[in-house]
């Protein structure tokens, strides 16, 4: 036990003395997140958006006009039919249209309320679901208003709302657990392959083999120094992403630092898995770029939605251990899941993290070849 | 206490090692002497139990390497051919890590490594990257000394060492060797060889010979001559013109040379060079040390193949 700790502190010497590396480990998620997070934008002023009015009535005017000088929204075209309005969404002259129904003002007194279409452009998702978002919330409170449901539990106006290019709709909320899941891997199973790879190129591997160390006590003494640093990474992209973005956290923190736990654990035997197979720095950086930041960005559903990928793709996606870390952090912080709603993407990872475990053991040659 | 019985190794089409038979005694300082390349590395490290040989046997007091490797790897220490200990961690953190991971303690083995370690203790703040290359050997003989091993192997321990530091090294090795611990040290510098009590001369992976290192410089047949004046470069050649003689080295500031009859052929040697316009000749008849033996033994050998 002592040579495990010794091994341990060791480790944590390498990582804390190499300052460049430490400072890029620590600034890369904070950089990412801030990135991220501003180009998706999430500020409304003055959307452009259209009107196609088949009512033409007092209460259809009236929330025309509410959109308006909440300020949110500007009214750049009216149409007369379905077609014009297409038109003219196709164009991105619009980002969004208002269908107002015939007998709109009528409708709104029965007990059924009246229908209300907003159709937006949604090639640009998070824009389109902030100004469905906001004009939703215009138009119920203008409908309470009238009805004087103060309690608001009618919806006077029943919105139906129609996302056209792009129905599934990723975007900002997504962004978070997608770069935790990022960050994580990187920093996990690329660091902890270069650094075990680094001792086989200067040769003090030999020296360690020769030692009375055994192979899983180099593996924990590799591993355990990062499992602390990932953490920190962690903790810093949610509170990034909840202070200053908002993200929503509506789960139990217990929770997600456990699933969190189990993918940083995930992460670093699959470096650990890189390591046995790599005999190099520069291969060891190769695989884990290559093998592990690629899938996880493209195949994750991180940005490209897997709903949308071809089947193979989507069978792919399956094998890749951030989807299940994203759907499952996703569930915790967006819907305030609990344990026995994620138990299944939990258990894959632990599954995972096993198999790669095992792997690693198994595979951690005890001579030089 | 080391045997080595008919060791072969090979490496794609390569025979690092082809039928090498050693044995090293208890206590005994015992050199491995070769070129680059000639297997020495290879040797050490199917003993070490870290590669696996593809024919022949190793014991180690006893052990198999292959099947004991738990065994062997506690009674030995081994200094690998590469300075291989933690750049960034300084004198002192180096020898600890190394002392605790081996279940001891600096204190208690401290009369082992104390004429060594005394050395570079002044600097044990210091990280071992920014040690000189002496510095860096002597940290790394304290740590693979440290837990007391009973065998020492070194992996051409002065490679890239300064002079000083390098007869420092094997007055050190003497001592050690006084304390019961048997050394297997490998080198390319034959002045080197003479140190050791025992040599094992290899080259491709052959062993030419082992014997003590005047037993070696005896089994030098025939006489030797110092050939010297003029371009050495000429000299070579014509000198290799000349029929009767067997063979021809740089060494120094002279020529060695044989003739094919091993025999004293120096006055006509003398008079066909002076014919080539040599004119400040010295010839003269020398003793032969180990690389002579080691030149003689290689060249033999080619001509066998």
């Amino acid at each position: 036990m002592k040579q495990l700790w010794v091994f341990i502190k060791k480790e944590s010497k390498h990582i804390f003395r190499d300052s460049r590396t430490l400072g890029v480990l620590f600034l890369m998620p904070l950089a990412q997140i801030l990135i991220f997070g501003y180009v998706i934008s999430t500020e409304i002023k003055d959307a452009r958006i259209g009107v196609y009015n088949k009512a033409n009535d007092y209460t259809s005017h009236q929330v025309t006009e509410r959109l308006i000088s909440s300020g949110y929204f500007k009214v750049v075209a009216y149409f007369s039919n379905k077609a014009e309005m297409e038109t003219s969404l196709r164009r991105g002259n619009i980002q969004m249209a208002v269908v107002f129904p015939g007998d709109f003002g009528n409708l709104m007194q029965s007990s059924d309320g009246a229908p209300l279409q907003l159709v937006a452009d949604a090639s640009e998702a998070n824009t389109a679901q902030m100004l469905v978002n906001y004009a939703q919330g215009i138009v119920n409170r203008y409908g309470w208003e009238k009805t004087g449901d103060i309690d608001q539990t009618t919806l006077p106006i029943q919105i139906d709302v129609r996302m056209f290019y792009n129905p599934s709709l990723k975007g900002v909320f997504m962004s978070v657990p997608g770069i935790m899941a990022m960050i994580l891997i990187l920093v996990s199973a690329m660091m902890t392959s270069i650094s075990i790879t680094r001792e086989k190129e200067f040769g003090s591997m030999e020296v360690l083999l020769i030692s009375p160390l055994k192979p899983w006590q180099i593996i924990v003494g590799k591993v355990a120094p990062y499992v602390l640093l990932s953490f920190v990474n962690a903790a810093t992209i949610l509170l990034v992403g909840i202070l200053i973005f908002e993200v929503p956290m509506n789960g139990s923190w217990l929770l997600l630092g456990f699933i969190n736990l189990i993918y940083i654990l995930l992460s670093l035997s699959l470096g650990i898995f890189i390591s046995t197979v790599a005999n190099s720095q520069m291969v060891a950086m190769f695989i884990s770029l290559f093998a592990l930041m690629l899938p996880t960005i493209l195949l994750s559903g991180f940005i490209y939605p897997i709903e949308n990928m071809p089947d193979p793709l989507q069978w792919l996606s399956l094998l890749m251990p951030p989807r299940w870390y994203i759907q499952s952090v996703k569930d915790v912080m967006f819907k305030g899941a609990g344990f026995f709603v994620v138990w299944k993407e939990l258990l894959i990872m632990i599954s995972f993290l096993s198999a790669f475990m095992i792997l690693s053991v198994k595979n951690f040659k005890i001579r030089l070849e | 206490m080391v045997s080595v019985t008919n060791l072969t190794k090979t490496y794609g089409s390569v025979n690092a090692l082809n039928g090498v038979n050693v044995q090293v005694k208890e206590s005994e300082l015992f050199g491995v002497i070769g070129p680059d390349g000639a297997g020495k590395s290879t040797l050490f490290r199917i003993i070490l139990s870290l590669l696996l040989p593809d024919s022949g046997e190793v014991e180690v007091w006893g052990f198999d390497p292959v099947k004991d490797y738990r065994k062997i790897r506690q009674m030995v220490g081994y200094m690998p051919g590469k300075f291989s200990l933690y750049e960034d961690l300084s004198v002192e953190e180096n020898l600890g890590f190394f002392a605790t991971v081996f279940g001891t303690t600096i204190k208690e083995n401290y009369h082992l490594i104390k004429d060594i370690y005394q050395q570079i203790e002044p600097f044990k703040t210091r990280p071992a990257g920014k040690l000189s290359g002496g510095m860096k050997q002597k940290l790394a003989l304290s740590c693979a000394l440290i837990h007391k091993p009973k065998l020492l192997v070194l992996d051409e321990p002065t490679t890239g060492v300064d002079a000083v530091s390098r007869s420092e090294f094997w007055e050190m090795l003497q001592k050690l060797k006084k304390q019961g611990i048997t050394i297997l040290v490998s080198t390319p510098y034959m002045d080197e060889a003479s140190l050791c009590d025992r040599v094992a001369l290899i080259q491709k992976g052959k062993i030419l010979d082992v014997a003590a290192p005047s037993e070696v410089v005896a089994g030098f047949d025939g006489k030797l001559f110092g050939v010297s004046g003029g371009n050495m470069y000429h000299l070579i050649n014509a000198c290799k013109s000349f029929e009767g003689v067997e063979s021809v080295f740089p060494f120094g500031e002279e020529l060695h040379l044989t003739f094919k009859d091993r025999d004293d052929h120096s006055e006509a040697l003398m008079e066909f060079l002076r014919g080539k316009g040599f004119d400040k000749l010295n010839i003269r008849l020398i003793r032969p040390n180990i690389e002579d033996r080691f030149m003689s033994l290689m060249s033999s050998e080619s001509f066998h193949e």
